[in-house]
């Protein structure tokens, strides 16, 4: 039988939604049963909610003041050491997870199959490689433990209504002190989280400058969206980094994804390719973009943004 | 001597546009392109800086492969490192593997901070540098946008999904590279004449003790489902009209 064992993402107060997709993976395995384990130095509350996920059987939490922080380097002997006992380890393909994952399965002496995307049996499974241009049907040989990270963007979020058993635990593995966190800085908004948005408007290279992205959080703020960016509109200095989609940044699923203004290189493709239905807003009739847009619109964005922006209003 | 150890890694040019072989059997490789590993080229840049701002002595680029990545390891001497080590062998390296063959050159060199790309763009794994940092027990920075040296410690920003994070890390420790860590210098030609003699020192990867056969059976190679071209409209009204009648909009 395969028992999984999947690192809960948080930000130190609620679960990632990175991790109830991570769930439904894990329960894609036949005969899987699933256990969560928080790391924190609060972990109740995130506790909860990963137990009310369906398809968990058990919530693990380990508490102690180092955990606060997610240092992969704190947090991968503690992993290592409860992961020993299980068949299967994962965590979502976030920063996070390729981080601290790699650290974890190195000490437990297996190899790790990275950006999961499918389940095909126990020990089968499916993987994107050259920025999602191929894909890779990948076994893992009985006596190997698996170690995966997850494309979340190709499971949908785990329903509530579980009630898995929480179960504090202590470990023994030493926390080492060489490596220390200093802050995080974030362009916190109020807008939807990009990673897990059901939509979402992305600016690239033509925006021209950052103040003229004031037109991206316009239509997003109208349609509820998340904002994204190209990696050209990063590089620009245009947006942060945060906000960068494709095979570098975020990969994304949402039910809508309007792309305004970016060419559509492939490793920008990459990052969309699992998204319901893509509008694409461009000057270049050629802009490879459209060659994956299920709605198409060649124009000047300056001119169509404030147009789309009525006829939305005018519904 | 304080020395920053680089891997380079060969893959297919960024520009490539990649094909599935039509057995199945992996991507065509023939007559392709290939190139440093774009993350990789940043990592080395990163180490040549670090040495000019007088914090190493020494850049010493590791590439692990067939001798086709002595092509690879001479534009690296050609940006500027100083040395350069092959670990030669025809097996298609995994991360952990890799991870083990930095180690042993570790111990050897005795480095005071390797540099990796953050993923390689053919495999797309993101995995040798945090093994790396596991197996010696030592600090990891990845996907490090800002590196700041600082005698026995580095302050360095990681971009993260939910911004730019700082860290703190003790020296010796492994840092991996993100996009925007600084640009690659351009290789001018006398340096490309210069870079033949400097040294390039071929290891066999068997003298390391390095078990490299293949753990993960790769079972096939499969094209990615395509999405089809869709409608083009031919202005908001319509774009609007379009989404509503899909239900994407109320």
């Amino acid at each position: 039988m395969s028992t999984v064992l999947i690192v809960a993402e948080h930000d130190g107060h609620r679960l990632s939604p990175a991790t109830a997709r991570t769930v439904t993976c894990a329960s894609r395995i036949p005969g899987a049963a699933v256990t969560i384990v928080v790391l924190a130095a609060e972990p109740d509350a995130i506790a909860k909610e990963a137990a009310a996920l369906t398809g968990v059987q058990r919530v693990l939490t380990v508490t102690q003041a180092p955990n606060v922080h997610t240092l992969a380097a704190v947090l991968a002997p503690q992993i290592a050491e409860l992961g020993a006992g299980f068949t299967h380890l994962m965590a979502a393909s976030t920063t996070f997870g390729k981080d601290v994952m790699p650290r974890v399965a190195a000490l437990l002496d297996a190899p790790q199959i990275s950006d999961l995307m499918a389940v095909e049996g126990e020990r089968r499974f499916r993987r994107p490689i050259y920025a999602g241009n191929a894909i890779v049907t990948i076994e893992v040989p009985a006596g190997v433990k698996v170690v995966a990270t997850v494309r979340a963007a190709s499971f949908a979020v785990a329903a509530p209504g579980g009630a898995a058993a929480i179960e504090p635990v202590t470990v023994k593995a030493a926390v080492p002190s060489h490596t220390r966190f200093i802050g995080v800085e974030s362009g916190a908004s109020d807008r939807p989280d990009l990673q897990s948005a059901a939509r979402v408007v992305s600016g690239g290279r033509a925006l021209g400058s950052a103040e003229n992205f004031k037109h991206i959080y316009s239509l997003a703020d109208r349609l509820g969206a998340a904002v994204g960016a190209s990696r050209a509109a990063v590089d620009a200095g245009y947006v942060p980094n945060e906000l960068q989609v494709g095979q570098t940044g975020k990969i994304i699923a949402p039910e809508l994804y309007v792309a305004v203004g970016i060419s559509g290189a492939i490793q920008h493709l990459t990052g969309i390719k699992d998204a319901r239905t893509i509008v694409a807003i461009n000057k270049d009739a050629e802009a490879p973009i459209f060659e994956v847009a299920d709605i198409g619109l060649v124009g000047d964005l300056f001119t169509v943004l404030p147009e789309i922006e009525r006829a939305l209003a005018g519904k | 001597m304080r020395r920053v150890m680089v891997g380079v890694k060969r893959v297919v040019d960024y520009n490539v546009r990649i094909r599935v072989k039509p057995d199945g059997t992996g991507v065509v490789l023939d007559g392709v392109k290939m190139s440093i590993n774009p993350f990789d080229e940043i990592g080395l840049e990163e180490a040549l800086r670090i040495k000019e701002r007088g914090h190493a002595d020494e850049v010493v680029a590791v590439a692990i492969g067939s001798d086709d990545v002595q092509q690879q390891l001479r534009t690296a001497l050609a940006m500027g490192a100083d040395r350069a080590v092959q670990v030669r062998t025809a097996a298609a390296v995994e991360p952990l593997q890799a991870a083990r063959i930095f180690l042993q050159l570790i111990a050897k060199e005795q480095p005071s901070i390797v540099i990796l790309g953050k993923q390689a763009i053919d495999d797309d794994n993101s995995q040798t540098g945090q093994m790396l940092a596991a197996l010696w027990e030592r600090p990891q920075a990845t996907f490090a946008s800002k590196i700041e040296i600082n005698g026995a410690v580095a302050v360095v920003t990681r971009e993260v999904d939910a911004g730019l994070e700082k860290i703190e890390v003790d020296l010796p420790a492994v840092f991996t590279t993100d996009l925007r860590l600084n640009e690659p210098r351009y290789v001018k030609l006398p340096e490309i004449m210069k870079a033949k003699k400097k040294p390039l020192d071929v290891i066999e990867a068997g003298a390391l003790g390095v078990d490299v056969t293949e753990t993960l059976k790769v079972v096939k190679y499969e094209p990615p489902a395509q999405r089809t071209r869709g409608v083009m409209v031919k202005d908001a009204a319509e774009l609007v009209a379009q989404l509503r009648a899909r239900g994407v909009l109320q």
